[in-house]
C-alpha cells in the first residue's frame, strides 16, 4: 500500500475538510448567505488531495472555476476562504474575487479561474520560472474535461513540451462540461491519449481512489522534478453536485447521481480500504470527522459574523504603484 | 398585444427566422445541452434558457452544441457565414471575448474590406453582458466599447423585449457581422411584443422620454435606470430627454445632437469602465459637433476604473446607479459659468 498510516490520515483529513467545506457553503448558499455563482468540488476530493500531498508549499498550482478543493488541498486558509466566498472582510482575496477566484498565493495556489482554459498557459509560465530560476519547483494545472478542449490548453501543452518544462497537466474528467457529456465533446477516445500527440507521456487513474491517485501523482511529480519535461494525467471521477449550485441536472440519467455517489465516494472508498487493510481504525476516522466538523463550523460562523468589505477599497490594488 | 419577456422575444426572433430561412443556424456551448448524456436533450437551452425549444424544433443539424472552444465557434461561424450559412453564434458571457476576439475582429469584421468587397459575413454573435449578479471580474463585464471600435462590426444593445425581437431579426438578416449584446438583468423584464415578424433598423435611436432641460443617453440597462430617474425628476418639474441609441454601431448621432441642441445639457451613461468607453465616445461626438449648443460641461456616468469586484458592497459602488445619474443631471442643471 502506497500511503502509510500517517499519510493516509493526512489525506483523509484533507478530503473530509473539502467535503465538509463544500456542503457547508452549499447550505449557506441555500440560505442566501453567499452571493454569485458556486461550483462545488464534492466528489472530486481525492484528486486535489492526491496531487497536492506530493507537492511542497513552494510548488505551484492553478485551478478552475471549481477551485475550493484545490485551494484547501494546497494548504489555503479555510477561514479566509470561507470569508472570501461570503464576500466578507478578512477574505483571502479581500472580498474582490469570490468563489470563482479563490486563491492562496502564499501557498503556491495561484488562483481559481473563471475562464475555462485560462489556467494551463499560466502554469507553463510558473514552470518556466522554476526552470529559469533553477529551483526544483513544479507547476500543476487542474483542468476539466471541458477545459481540455480549449485551444489555450493545446497551446500550453505544446509549449511545455517545446521548452521541456516541469509542468503537470492534470485533467479531471468528471464526465461533463456544464450540461454536455465529455463523451460528446472530447473527440479523441480519451483525454490522456492526446498527450502523445504533443510529445508528452500521460497516466490514467481512477480519481475516486486516493491510494491510486496519490501514487500516480507521485510518479508525475518525480518525472517533472527530474527534468524530463511535462506530463499529463487523466483522472476519472464524477461530480456529486450540479455544474453550479441550483443546476437542475436534467441532462443526467435517472438515479445517475445517486448511484455514482454510492459507487464513487472517495471518502467512503478510502475509509473502507484503510480499515480493511488495518491501516487505521474506524474510531480514528470518526474522530477526524468530528474535529473537521467543528473546524468548518467555526470557519463558517466566523465568516457569517464578519463585516462586508469597506467601500473605500473599491479602487485599491488595481495597480501595484500609485496611480 | 401579447406581453413577452426579453428572453421570449429573443427566442421567438430566432425561431421565426429559422422557420423562414433554413440557412440560419445556432451554434454554441449548451445552446441545447445534454449532448452525449443519458438524461434530457435541450436540458439547458443556453445557460439562461434563451435558446430553449429550438433544438426540439430544428434538430441537431441547426442547433449545434459545441465543446468549450470559443475561438473555433467564432471562426466556424465566420467561415460558414462566408460560405452560405447565416450562423447565430452564442458567446455565453461577453467576458469570453478575450478567448476568441481574433476570429471576430481580425477575421469576421475584416473579410469584406480586405477582399475588396467580394465577401459577406452574415453572422450574429449573441452574447450576455452586465454586472450586478455578483459574478466577479470575469463574468460581469459589458465590453460593448471593444466591439464598437472595430470597423466592420455592427453592435446592438437592446434594452427591452420589443426592441430585442425586432433588432435580432434585423441582425440575422444583415449581411455583416453583428454583435448582439443582451443585458443579463433584462431577461425577466417584459412588454408588449407582436407575434408577427418585424424588424427595427440599425442606427435609429428611440426616445424613451421627451424633455427640454437635459439630454440623457444610456446604453444597455443603464437607459432603463435613466428613465426611472427622469420620471422622478419630472415630479420636480425637471424635464429630461432620454435617448436609447439601441445600436452603438451604427450610432444615431443625429438624434443625440438634435436633442442636445434643444436642451444644451448632456449626461451620458454606460456600464463600462470610464476610459475609451461608449459614453466617452458619445461625449466626444457631441463636443465636436454640438459645442455651440452646450450650456454646461458634458457629464459621463460610468463604472469605476477597476476590474469588477465580487463583494456586493463593492460591486454596487463600482456600477453606475440611479443616484449617480440623478446627481449628474442636477450638476449639469446647476452649472453656471
Ligand atoms: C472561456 C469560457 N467558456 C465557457 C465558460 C462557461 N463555463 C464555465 S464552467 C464550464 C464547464 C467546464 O467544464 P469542465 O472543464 O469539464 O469543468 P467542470 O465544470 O466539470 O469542473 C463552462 C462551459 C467559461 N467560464 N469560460
Ligand atoms: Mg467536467
Amino acid at each position: 500500500m502506497s500511503l502509510n498510516k500517517e499519510q493516509f490520515l493526512q489525506a483523509y483529513r484533507t478530503m473530509r475538510t473539502i467535503r465538509d467545506f463544500e456542503y457547508r457553503v452549499s447550505d449557506e448558499f441555500g440560505k442566501g448567505n453567499i452571493p454569485g455563482f458556486l461550483h462545488l468540488y464534492a466528489g472530486q476530493e481525492a484528486i486535489a488531495t492526491g496531487m497536492c500531498m506530493n507537492l511542497d508549499d513552494d510548488d505551484y498550482i492553478v485551478s478552475t472555476h471549481r477551485g475550493h478543493g484545490h485551494c484547501i488541498a494546497k494548504g489555503g486558509d479555510v477561514g479566509g476562504m470561507m470569508k472570501e466566498i461570503m464576500a466578507k472582510q478578512g477574505g483571502s482575496c479581500a472580498g474582490k474575487g469570490g468563489s470563482m477566484h479563490i486563491a492562496a498565493v502564499e501557498k503556491g495556489m495561484l488562483g481559481a479561474n473563471a475562464i475555462v482554459g485560462g489556467g494551463p498557459p499560466l502554469i507553463v509560465g510558473a514552470a518556466l520560472s522554476a526552470k529559469t530560476l533553477g529551483t526544483d519547483r513544479v507547476g500543476v494545472s487542474f483542468t476539466g474535461d471541458g477545459g481540455s478542449n480549449q485551444g489555450t490548453t493545446f497551446e500550453a501543452m505544446n509549449l511545455a513540451v517545446v521548452l521541456k518544462l516541469p509542468a503537470i497537466f492534470m485533467f479531471e474528467n468528471n464526465g461533463y462540461g456544464e450540461g454536455t457529456a465529455a463523451g460528446y465533446a472530447v473527440g479523441s477516445k480519451d483525454i490522456a491519449s492526446r498527450a502523445a500527440g504533443f510529445g508528452m507521456p500521460a497516466l490514467k487513474v481512477d480519481g475516486a481512489d486516493i491510494f491510486a491517485t496519490y501514487e500516480t501523482c507521485k510518479k508525475a511529480v518525480k518525472h517533472c522534478r527530474s527534468g524530463k519535461g511535462p506530463i499529463a494525467i487523466e483522472a476519472s471521477i464524477t461530480r456529486f453536485r450540479g455544474h453550479f449550485e441550483g443546476d437542475a441536472q436534467a441532462y443526467r440519467g435517472k438515479n445517475e447521481v445517486k448511484r455514482l455517489m454510492k459507487e464513487l465516494d472517495c471518502l467512503k472508498i478510502a475509509a473502507d480500504n484503510a480499515i480493511k487493510k488495518k491501516l487505521v481504525t474506524k474510531a480514528a476516522l470518526t474522530k477526524i470527522d468530528k474535529e473537521i466538523g467543528v473546524y468548518i463550523n467555526e470557519a463558517a460562523e466566523a465568516a457569517l459574523a464578519a463585516p462586508s468589505p469597506d467601500v473605500s477599497e473599491l479602487l485599491t490594488d488595481v495597480y501595484s504603484s500609485a496611480y | 398585444m401579447p406581453i413577452k419577456t426579453y428572453r421570449q422575444a429573443i427566442n421567438e426572433a430566432m425561431a421565426q427566422e429559422m422557420r423562414l430561412n433554413d440557412k440560419v443556424i445556432i451554434i454554441g456551448e449548451d445552446v441545447a445541452g445534454g449532448a452525449g448524456c443519458d438524461g434530457e436533450r435541450d436540458a439547458y437551452g443556453g445557460v439562461m434558457g434563451v435558446t430553449k425549444g429550438l433544438f426540439p424544433e430544428f434538430g441537431e443539424s441547426r442547433v449545434i452544441d459545441t465543446p468549450i472552444t470559443e475561438s473555433a465557434i467564432m471562426g466556424a461561424a465566420a467561415g460558414a457565414a462566408q460560405t452560405g450559412l447565416r450562423p447565430v453564434a452564442e458567446l455565453m458571457f461577453m467576458d469570453f471575448l478575450g478567448v476568441c476576439f481574433d476570429q471576430i475582429y481580425n477575421q469576421a469584421a475584416k473579410f469584406r474590406y480586405m477582399f475588396g468587397g467580394k465577401v459577406e459575413c452574415p453572422m450574429v454573435v449573441r452574447t450576455m453582458a452586465g454586472a450586478g449578479l455578483r459574478g466577479g471580474a470575469q463574468h460581469s463585464q459589458n465590453l460593448t466599447q471593444m466591439v464598437t471600435m472595430v470597423p466592420g462590426l455592427k453592435v446592438v444593445c437592446p434594452t427591452n423585449a420589443y426592441d430585442a425581437k425586432g433588432l435580432l431579426i434585423t441582425a440575422i438578416r444583415d449581411n455583416d457581422c453583428v454583435i448582439f449584446v443582451e443585458d443579463k438583468f433584462l431577461y425577466e423584464t417584459s412588454c408588449e411584443v407582436p407575434d408577427e415578424v418585424y424588424t427595427i433598423p440599425f442606427g435609429e435611436a428611440s426616445f424613451l422620454r421627451e424633455g427640454s432641460d437635459v439630454t440623457i443617453v444610456g446604453i444597455s440597462n443603464t437607459v432603463n435606470k435613466a428613465v426611472a430617474v427622469a420620471d422622478r425628476l419630472a415630479e420636480e418639474g425637471i424635464s429630461c430627454d432620454v435617448i436609447d441609441p439601441r445600436t452603438t454601431s451604427p450610432l444615431d448621432e443625429e438624434a443625440i445632437i438634435e436633442s442636445v441642441e434643444t436642451t444644451g445639457r448632456l449626461v451620458v451613461v454606460d456600464e463600462m469602465t470610464p476610459r475609451c468607453g461608449v459614453a466617452a465616445d458619445i461625449s466626444s461626438i457631441v463636443a465636436e459637433k454640438a459645442f455651440g449648443a452646450l450650456r454646461a460641461p458634458i457629464r459621463k456616468v460610468t463604472a469605476a476604473h477597476s476590474p469588477i469586484p465580487f463583494a456586493p458592497a463593492l460591486e454596487d459602488a463600482w456600477m453606475p446607479q440611479e443616484s449617480d445619474i440623478e446627481a449628474a443631471v442636477r450638476e449639469v442643471l446647476g452649472y453656471t459659468r
